[in-house]
């Protein structure tokens, strides 16, 4: 049985210029200590998707509506407050992109931490403080002691990250959340961090959900790739596949127009348009408009999703 | 040939203020230190580095929108470090900025007509029908068509916004356009574009280009020459491709190494330096003097300046 399984997962947000659908029939499934990439851009609803999953959006505006949503066995659809309270943390743990939002700026950075080992397990504040400690150590802090009697604005992006991180393994979860955790902060900083992140994973044998934009991201850190544009899956393959021969227009596009990959001053592949407007989605296929490849029927209807082979399927008219 | 844009010994230091009142204490933090630069005429400059570096502070001061706290900037080797208001306004008209927030860069309640045609308005350049036409015009250069004119910025999406702030830019035609990070808050889809963009519009007009930003594969495809600044200091500079195959400065190789593979076969396990790694890793050179245990910044090949402590 998946750690993780999502069929038909649809999110909108009504709004008074109409209804914004940012996940339209998301389908998924992660085994226990998989790591799996979500890729997408801006609006392509693979942020949204996790906030459903782990019911941390609020309702309404939000509506969600599965076919199944469930997390280690738990029906997420219809889950109470007190077993949602009881996976988050526990089950599946979330790191987000803006550190400095995600704490609260009042307290220390070691009172978060041990509130959260403290609300899941049962242990003295000691203990959990030594734990927290520990924690940190292990995210490669070299003065844990100073850091949690910091408070967040006194600490940079990358150390505010680590401690989050800190935070969310400190409950050992079996799937980790990671929504762009190392967009905002800088270049060698990220690399660390998603070295960390990979480490952590195979020691805990924890699975991993990498949100992001970022190709190279994926490239250095998950198993298997899901592709997402316009809130719907265009193709998931392991990330070999993906890298060495996308199936999808898309994804080859997406990869065409990455840059810096040749040596030399030069004019890059690049996809014309812009994504689409969530709240008024083209027909049919949502690249179609910006797809050098589209036939007709491309607009008129939504191509189904389909297995190109065991490992790998996508959503696209003109492929077998 | 004179250079578009050059920056001798350009040094910024901000005064922090310890504690409040009467007593309070100040201290210098010097923001930039000592920085030379030369932008050819028609070339692409990439300024690399960390948050917190230098970079942006450089680039404001190379526009005069920051004050230096020495050094000089010259523009078509005219000196513009002292000139007052009204005497740089002619030089205002050579050189203009694209910055990473398009979305704060232009006033909401202007259509894109009125933002891009008001640097003509401002330099008091033809009739305000000239101006609109010659709006629409850069308009349509920079990939938008006529009709976007009557459009207001909230309507467009992040890519369009940058092209409207780069056709602002770009109406009066200047010889030097400093962009800091244009690309790094678009979309995958949309930087390709944009940096098509500005390598077409930068080829058609003779621009030049100080191009800010902490994206090294964007700077790859983007850039003639780059500059790699560490702790608001020059570490290194050299022609693009050298940095990438040649490079000599630890700060320089940390920057390569952090850049993620694109191929998953490729991963490894990464050596990472911390700052203190980098400063005892600073290189050592003889033969170019003796600069008593200090680093310092050398050209070591006709087009490849290093830090490097002299001995």
């Amino acid at each position: 049985m998946p750690l993780l399984d999502i069929e038909n997962l649809t999110v909108s947000f009504p709004q008074h210029e109409g209804v914004v659908q940012a996940v339209r029939g998301v389908s998924l499934s992660v085994a226990a200590g998989e790591s799996v990439g979500i890729v997408g851009e801006s609006g392509s609803g693979k942020s949204v998707t996790c906030m459903a999953v782990l019911r941390l959006l609020r309702e309404p505006p939000a509506r969600i509506a599965a076919d199944k949503m469930e997390l280690a066995g738990v029906n997420m659809l219809t889950a109470s407050r007190s077993q949602l309270s009881a996976s988050r943390g526990r089950v599946a743990a979330m790191v987000f992109q803006d550190p400095m939002t995600a704490f609260d700026p009042v307290f220390s950075i070691g009172h978060q931490i041990v509130e959260t080992i403290r609300a899941h397990r049962k242990v003295s504040k000691p203990e959990a403080r030594r734990e927290a400690a520990n924690l940190l150590a292990r995210v490669e802090i070299k003065t844990p002691e100073a850091i949690l009697n910091s408070y967040p604005h006194q600490l940079s992006g990358g150390m505010l990250q680590l401690a989050m991180i800190a935070m969310a393994l400190s409950c050992r979860p079996q799937i980790l959340f990671a929504d762009e955790p190392t967009t905002a902060l800088d270049v060698t900083i990220q690399a660390q961090i998603l070295q960390l992140i990979k480490d952590l994973q195979a020691e805990f044998g924890m699975g991993l959900i990498m949100v992001t934009h970022d190709l190279g991201v994926v490239a250095e850190t998950v198993d298997r790739v899901v592709v997402m544009y316009g809130g719907r899956v265009m193709e998931t393959a392991p990330v070999q596949d993906i890298f060495d021969a996308p199936a999808h227009p898309y994804t080859q596009a997406l990869m065409a127009s990455i840059p810096g990959r040749t040596p030399g001053k030069q004019r890059l592949v690049e996809i014309p348009g812009a994504s689409p407007n969530p709240s008024n989605p083209p027909p049919g296929c949502p690249f179609h408009p910006r797809c050098a490849v589209a036939e007709a029927r491309c607009a008129a209807q939504v191509p189904a999703f389909k297995a190109q082979s065991a490992a790998r399927a996508a959503a696209c008219w003109r492929l077998p | 040939m004179t250079p578009a844009l050059e920056l001798r010994n350009l040094c910024k230091t901000y005064q922090l203020r310890h504690g409040g009142g009467l007593f309070a204490r100040h201290s210098d933090h010097p923001a930039v230190r000592d920085v030379s630069l030369i932008l050819p005429k028609n070339q692409i400059l990439g300024l690399v580095g960390e948050s917190g570096s230098g970079k942006t502070t450089t680039g404001m001061m190379a526009m005069r929108l920051v004050e230096p706290s020495s050094g000089q900037i010259l523009v078509g080797g005219h000196d513009i470090t002292a000139l007052g208001h009204a005497a740089l306004k002619p030089f205002r008209r050579q050189m203009q900025v694209v910055f990473q927030d398009s979305y704060s860069a232009l006033d909401p309640m202007m259509t894109l007509a009125q933002i891009v045609a008001e640097p003509l308005h401002i330099h008091g350049l033809g009739t305000a029908a000239e101006q609109a036409e010659q709006a629409l015009d850069m308009l349509v250069k920079t990939g938008l068509d006529r009709s976007y004119g009557s459009r207001y910025p909230h309507e467009l999406s992040g890519g369009q916004r940058q092209r409207v702030a780069i056709a602002r830019a770009l109406i009066l035609r200047p010889a030097v356009l400093v962009a800091d990070e244009p690309t790094s808050a678009l979309d995958v889809s949309v930087k390709a574009q944009i940096i098509n963009l500005l390598l077409d519009l930068q080829a058609e007009m003779g621009l030049s280009i100080l191009f800010i930003s902490h994206d090294l594969s964007v700077v790859r495809s983007l850039t003639d020459k780059v500059a790699v600044m560490f702790q608001g200091r020059i570490v290194e500079e050299a022609a693009t491709e050298t940095i990438f195959t040649d490079a000599r400065h630890p700060y320089t190789s940390s920057l390569l190494e952090a850049i993620p593979v694109l191929n998953p076969r490729e991963r490894r396990a990464r050596r990472f330096m911390s700052r203190a790694d980098i400063e005892a890793a600073t290189p050592r050179l003889s033969g170019f003097g003796d600069s008593g245990g200090k680093p310092e910044l050398v050209q070591i090949a006709p087009d490849h300046r290093l830090e490097a402590i002299l001995q």
